[in-house]
């Protein structure tokens, strides 16, 4: 999509807002969106600056080649879309490419080391598992375990898993 | 059960806000851009569990599915929630208290996005209660938090304390006198930021502005506020002494006794309009010139935004209509 104010170059930043009562979206490449004062990285939470940041990042990396770029473990995202979206995919993104992210954050904050309130200290008590849950995993663990020809352990699984089963449909 | 705006805060006749946010994240999910309709739906679920067994009461829970496309642009014009989440539909869903202080944002562009709305100048009771429930949320489930950048947030300009403090601000005074820029190219250099309250970019609507804190990494939330606080109080000391000022030209005089005039006997009064005769009026009354109480003013401009008209009157159908009901209700109001 062409900026709408000098449909030239990609728009790149896109803005919702009210207007008279109803929803408006305005979509910007990032000169204009600089030029028409949305440059503002902070503005607040009602402002998708992911196009800005992404610029940001982009300035620094030179494209890695799709496909050769390293993924999250968790959920999959890739630095490339990281860099093309300016949105992280979860918390694991930050581990897994900490190094990489660094600089960037280095250049919004100018800083990058936390200080402030930290979340509860105290280890949190895992949320209980469901039956189904903790079915599913078992499973898991029992085709690792026929995997490795470990059959006894396996047998074993599978009994609590029909234990599970057996009072879950009573 | 009365709203937070009713009331006339500290440094009521300037600021007309506080608003304390903070973006949260659940470890264990991908954040919201990531995550699916169901993984969404569960997070709203813990959310919600977590905060109504812990007798919050007065708590309820939205789904934004269920609500029309005005009423999602009313809650919106309010401040309650944002532009972007008022578009949203499915596995987004919102947390809202009677008085419509407290708003939780379930699955925007953060898993939590908690707002806690004061009327006047209360940084530190804003942070106080938006803390208190922080914590609630925080001791049942595991944020996404790492020591070395803090909290863990979607986009990488919230990290750190995750937190953003603006006060909303009616500087019709300084507008006039065309300081807004200088202001803004100041406040800016302090880690600050001043815009349009409307989020209409350079012609703000009523001569409202809001500033709010812009770094979030490397500074704690007492010093934020600390900062921000000492930079609104003086601001809050320029608008007066500009309003001071300008009030004693007769014209100026005129001009607020005019706008008050036209409001009291309008039948039609388009958002514009409106927005522009009560942002003179209220100079006049924080002053003390015309005798309307400043909460009273506040609430009307909370109230009389056009998709707030709409879903509170079932006639306010076309804008015309619409315009008529505001006209009626602001007549009433003035009275």
């Amino acid at each position: 999509m062409l900026c709408q104010n000098c449909g030239k170059n990609e728009a790149t930043t896109h803005i919702k807002q009210i207007i008279n009562g109803d929803m408006a979206e305005s979509h910007l490449c990032s000169d204009c969106a600089a030029h028409l004062g949305y440059s503002d990285m902070f503005s607040g939470f009602g402002l998708n600056l992911s196009g800005l940041f992404s610029g940001l990042l982009g300035d620094m990396m030179p494209s890695i080649s799709a496909g050769k770029s390293p993924r999250c473990p968790k959920c999959g995202t890739s630095f490339d879309e990281i860099v093309r979206d300016g949105r992280v995919g979860c918390a694991d993104c930050y581990r897994t490419f900490y190094d990489k992210l660094l600089p960037s954050i280095q250049r919004i904050h100018g800083k990058i080391k936390h200080s402030g309130k930290v979340t509860n200290a105290a280890p949190v008590e895992p949320r209980e598992e469901t039956t189904e849950e903790k079915i599913e995993k078992l499973k898991a663990a029992m085709n690792e375990a026929v995997a490795k020809q470990e059959f006894e352990n396996a047998a074993k699984i599978r009994d609590e898993i029909k234990a599970l089963e057996g009072g879950e449909s009573k | 059960m009365s709203k937070w705006y009713f009331e006339k805060g500290d440094q009521g006749d300037i600021v007309m806000s506080t608003r304390i946010r903070l973006a949260r994240n659940l470890n264990e999910f991908p954040f919201p851009a990531k995550l699916d309709t169901v993984g969404k739906n569960k997070v709203n679920s813990l959310v919600k569990s977590t905060l109504f067994e812990n007798d919050c009461s007065g708590l309820s829970y939205i789904e934004m599915k269920d609500l029309s496309r005005i009423q999602a642009v009313s809650l919106a014009e309010r401040h309650l929630i944002s532009p972007e989440f008022a578009a949203k539909k499915d596995g987004s869903a919102l947390i809202l208290s009677e008085d419509e202080g407290v708003s939780i944002m379930l699955c925007e562009e953060d898993h939590i996005r908690l707002q806690v709305m004061k009327s006047g100048l209360a940084l530190e009771e804003a942070y106080d209660i938006a803390n208190k429930l922080d914590n609630v949320i925080d001791a049942k489930l595991d944020y996404a938090f790492d020591e070395r950048i803090g909290y863990l947030t979607q986009c990488p300009t919230n990290l750190g304390t995750a937190m953003r403090a603006s006060v909303m601000l009616h500087l019709p005074a300084l507008t006039r006198c065309g300081q807004i820029t200088r202001l803004s190219n100041t406040v800016s250099k302090l880690g600050l930021t001043i815009r349009g309250a409307n989020g209409e970019g350079s012609q703000p609507r009523g001569d409202m502005y809001q500033i709010s804190n812009q770094i979030t990494l490397g500074i704690t939330e007492e010093t934020a506020i600390a900062n921000l606080k000492s930079i609104v109080l003086q601001l809050v000391a320029q608008e007066r002494a500009a309003a001071a000022e300008m009030i004693k030209n007769p014209a100026e005089e005129d001009k607020i006794f005019r706008a008050l005039g036209v409001l009291k006997n309008a039948r039609l009064l388009s958002t514009d309009e409106f927005m522009e005769l009560i942002s003179v009026v209220r100079l006049g009354a924080a002053r003390g010139l015309v005798e309307v109480p400043v909460e009273k003013i506040n609430e009307l401009i909370v109230n009389m935004q056009p998709a707030t008209v709409s879903a509170a009157n079932a006639d306010a159908t076309n804008p015309t209509a619409r315009d008529a009901v505001r006209a009626k209700a602001v007549r009433e109001a003035l009275a």
